[in-house]
């Protein structure tokens, strides 16, 4: 049996649709809320979907605070235990090989993955500044809501 | 009689509703207590300065940031945080009522700053200065 190069593209292109399709249905993250995560996580930054992360990662994450990726985060310790218990029950399934949690949403291998196609000038443009922006891009984040149909990259100026 | 239960509720709710504010202060509330610490600290305090307050806010106090480098030179304005770019809502109580307001905010955020901008906690006087300057704005 012959294949044309267009039947095969054309089934290229309905396996990617299917492949994407299923990638946005996964792609709301809000199903657990509590408003000190929220308060307490979101200040600086938008509060990270939970089950982004391991519970070994989050553990690791909390008990550092004071040196919170170059900046001061701690907590009152009743504070803490409150957003430690929320994101321990929430927290996503620990995915990597390596013994030492991963810190870094960023670093995951999910995120790698699911951003390969950005280009580097995105990251790069000043109105990003941190691919832990990801409101620079998915603008209603903050709200758990990280749907491709819902992505504005910004334009550089 | 019938009234009573009612005074007794509403003398209840009125005991709730204060409760429930007890723990809110102003700006100014903030400043006696700075006030009353900096005398305990030095017997030669003779008051707070704004001017001394936003020297201090605008400088770099030996490592990467000021409190101007997230709350920008002008207090009234919106701020941005220097690494993620979150907006900051205005420091200056005059451009947001709801700043100064919280003992356990305000001590939150002092322990953090000051540990990020300075390395180490800001005393009564720094603290005493910074709001005065902040008080002083919008006015």
């Amino acid at each position: 049996m012959k294949f044309s190069k267009r039947s095969i593209s054309y089934a290229l292109l309905a396996a990617g649709l299917s492949w994407t399709g299923m990638a946005m249905a996964d792609d709301h993250f809000s199903t657990a809320t509590d408003p000190t995560w929220k308060t307490e996580c979101g200040s600086c930054h938008i509060a990270y979907p939970p089950r982004l992360l391991p519970a070994s990662s989050w553990r690791a994450l909390m008990s550092g605070l004071d040196k919170h990726f170059g900046s001061d985060a701690s907590l009152d310790p009743q504070t803490a235990a409150g957003v430690a218990a929320f994101l321990d029950k929430n927290a996503g399934r620990d995915r990597s090989a390596s013994r030492t949690p991963v810190l870094r949403i960023t670093e995951t291998r999910w995120f790698v993955h699911e951003h390969d196609e950005v280009p580097d000038r995105a990251w790069k443009n000043p109105q990003v500044k941190s691919a832990s922006n990801c409101t620079a891009c998915h603008v209603d984040g903050d709200s758990g809501e990280f749907n491709e149909h819902n992505i504005r990259i910004p334009k550089q100026k | 009689m019938r009234v009573f239960p009612i005074l007794q509720a509403a003398a209840a709710a009125i005991a709730l509703f204060v409760a429930g504010f007890a723990r809110a202060e102003t700006p100014g509330d903030f400043l006696r207590s700075y006030d009353a610490a900096a005398r305990q600290d030095a017997a030669e305090f003779t008051g707070f300065s704004a001017q001394r307050g936003e020297a201090f806010f605008k400088s770099v106090h030996g490592r990467e940031w000021s409190c101007a480098a997230c709350h920008t030179q002008n207090p009234l304005a919106t701020g941005k945080h220097a690494r993620t770019n979150k907006p900051i809502k205005p420091l200056a109580p005059a451009a947001d009522a709801d700043r100064f307001t919280r003992p356990d905010k305000v001590e939150k955020w002092f322990k953090r700053n000051c540990n990020d901008v300075l390395g180490r906690a800001c005393t009564p006087l720094e603290k005493g200065d910074v709001l005065s300057y902040l008080m002083s704005l919008g006015k």
